[in-house]
């Protein structure tokens, strides 16, 4: 569902969200990252250059998951020790969110869960522990740290400025997994599956040179 | 529209290497993070613009890939390019053994990986699941309700890479490897501390691979038994099994008939005495009797009261109407003193195969001149049913099915007397110090 459009307090660009629930989104034109008020947008900041990426996916990719549409509408660039990862922030068609992790070409699907039980602290979780969800029990297997490394696009919450964040990742027995966030206080509770690049059924995807 | 400014199309990076400025493609993209240059071995770090050298590898080192890097193949419906090539290798009984391992890309579905050892191939993916462990004497992973038997536990060394990788490689470097098999699939773990990483490997052969790759030369000859190579037998065996079961119901179904319509008749039952010493003509024939029925066995049975003595009889059953004669011999002696016995007084033999017809016996026994006379029965029966014939008809089934399982056998043997747990225990063969 499109919004009336505003325009860039920095270039004058015309800027349009496509996730009505988005609280910031960035110019495509200048990179200046932008925070919705009751009445505008306001520019908090500006997106360093991004790195050099191969995700094959891009903001504006269609898809479906489950059975329902989404449409990519804006990631997160995390970097740690082993390269870097997006999160893109999917817009479904009956106006929730979710997002995809493409960690070098493997793909999830997760969503903000409510975990019901209070989660552990970053340095109290040892790897192999249980934790229940859902009914499923999940083992803790690596926590990570990483930081931001840049954003785009719509997002669901106002960026600010964070740098190391740390992120422990679970898995259950038939391969669903979830990460907990440990960039709020409290901990936020992802959790989601794996999925196959073409069950997605995506387009509007990126080309490459060679392969097309 | 919001932010929808399309990028351009993804490029492959040309670059030079630092060291001997070599050309350098980056065909995995961004997702590269190490490169090794093909001329000079120096492993880049794809993932800085100047390709800072982390290590160089020493010509005396290089491994040959089998395959060709930069070659393109289909699995599955997706094609994967190859991009790089590693050699690692894990020590055993003072043995460094070495194999290869093979990346392969796809810029959408990402990486796949192909090991080789011996001219065995493996087809690995990384999984996401986690599988369950069960511990026991001898180890055990759970997946998909499928069990795979630990197989050997290792600490595998980088040896030597070459192409492009999508983490950071590094000769020398170790990690802790577990595989666990369920032929035709191998499920390995590979780890540093904490962080395990899964995957699932699948058998192919090497006719496989060079097909895959449209490669024109041979693969190089699969010798040995690998850990995940699927058992030859396993397939044929049910196959030889199907046929087993089916031929014995047939054969019980025709032992059951001819137990039933057997007439098992007697046609002669005649007393008779020997005397060895006399002078004159032994031999005697009997009356005609008729064989009734369809061509089947006739059992001649003698039954005799020899006491530590022995007889010899020369029968021949003879049809009266064809002359067609069936010849047989039968010593009878039956011993006995304060040790036991040995022999016995009665015989029984069967002919088989007599068409039905009119018949009668010549029957010349023979002894020693100084023998005891012996007094005796011929009984003569038609149509017998033996059970004998279908017991050793059944052992000449299962033989296909024993040299089945005794192959299988051997196969499993070999494979698993490479790996922590062998079938038997070698003891060090240490007599090569032995004088002569």
């Amino acid at each position: 569902m499109s919004q009336p459009g505003s325009n860039c307090p920095n270039c004058g660009a015309p800027v349009s969200f496509r996730f009505s629930a988005a609280a910031q989104t960035t110019c495509p034109y200048c990179n200046s990252i932008l925070v919705r008020t009751d009445v505008d947008l306001e520019k908090v900041g500006e997106v360093a250059d991004l790195p050099p990426d191969a995700s094959p996916i891009q903001i504006g990719t269609e898809g479906i998951y489950g059975n329902k549409a989404f449409v990519v509408v804006g990631r997160i660039i995390y970097d740690w020790e082993q390269g870097s990862w997006n999160e893109w922030h999917l817009a479904f068609n009956d106006g929730t969110s979710g997002w995809m992790s493409d960690a070098q070409l493997e793909y999830d699907v997760s969503f903000l869960s409510d975990p019901k039980i209070h989660l552990p602290a970053a340095d109290q979780v040892r790897p192999g522990a249980t934790l229940k969800f859902n009914n499923v029990d999940y083992e803790t297997t690596v926590t990570t740290t990483a930081h931001y490394r840049g954003v785009q696009g719509e997002l669901p919450f106002k960026y600010f400025d964070k740098s190391d964040m740390v992120f422990v990742d679970l898995r259950s027995r038939d391969g669903r997994f979830g990460t907990i966030d440990y960039s709020e206080n409290p901990p936020l509770l992802f959790l989601g599956q794996p999925v196959e690049f073409d069950d997605l059924k995506m387009k509007n995807l990126r080309e490459f040179e060679g392969w097309n | 529209m919001g932010p929808g400014v399309p990028q351009p199309k993804v490029k492959a990076q040309s670059l030079h290497c630092p060291n001997c400025g070599g050309p350098i493609e980056l065909r995995g993209f961004a997702h590269s993070l190490t490169a090794v240059c093909a001329g000079c071995l120096s492993v880049l770090d794809a993932s800085s613009p100047t390709l800072h050298i982390l290590q160089k590898i020493q010509e005396k080192n290089r491994r040959k890939s089998k395959l060709p890097l930069g070659t393109r193949g289909k699995f599955g419906n997706t094609t994967y390019e190859l991009t790089g090539f590693q050699t690692r290798g894990i020590e055993a009984d003072g043995e460094t053994y070495e194999w290869g391992e093979y990346v392969l890309f796809n810029p959408y579905k990402g990486f796949l990986y192909l090991t080789e050892y011996n001219g065995h191939w493996n087809v690995v993916r990384p999984i996401r699941a986690l599988p369950e462990m069960i511990r026991a004497a001898r180890p055990a992973a759970k997946m998909n309700g499928e069990v795979y038997r630990h197989f050997q536990h290792a600490s595998a060394r980088t040896v030597f890479v070459l192409g492009e990788f999508p983490w950071r490689v590094k000769v020398g470097e170790t990690v802790v490897t577990d595989d666990y098999t369920n032929p035709p699939k191998l499920l390995s773990s590979e780890g540093t501390g904490s962080e395990i990483t899964w995957s699932l490997g699948e058998y192919v052969t090497g006719q496989q691979i060079w097909q895959t790759f449209g490669l024109k030369d041979s693969p190089p000859v699969a010798y040995g038994t690998y850990v995940n190579q699927p058992n030859p037998r396993t397939g044929k065996s049910s196959a030889t099994g199907k046929v087993f079961r089916w031929s014995v119901l047939a054969l019980m179904l025709l032992a059951a008939y001819l137990f039933v319509t057997a007439r098992r008749e007697t046609v002669l039952n005649e007393r008779h005495h020997f005397y060895p010493g006399q002078t004159g003509e032994q031999s005697f024939v009997t009356p005609e009797f008729e064989l009734k029925g369809r061509t089947s066995n006739v059992e001649v049975k003698t039954t005799t009261d020899v006491e530590n003595n022995w007889m010899y009889l020369n029968y021949a059953l003879i049809n009266s109407e064809t002359g067609a004669a069936y010849d047989f011999g039968r010593e009878i002696s039956y011993y006995r003193d304060s040790d036991g016995t040995e022999g016995g007084k009665n015989d029984s033999i069967r002919v088989p195969a007599v068409p039905p017809g009119k018949y009668y016996l010549r029957v010349e026994p023979e002894g020693d001149a100084k023998n005891s006379p012996v007094e005796y029965d011929i009984i003569v029966r038609r149509d017998v049913p033996s059970i004998l014939f279908f017991i050793l008809g059944f052992f000449a089934l299962t033989l296909p099915a024993i040299a089945s399982a005794w192959s299988s056998w051997r196969f499993e043997y070999t494979r698993w007397q490479e790996s922590d747990y062998p079938k038997v225990s070698t003891t060090s063969s240490s007599s090569s110090g032995d004088d002569d």
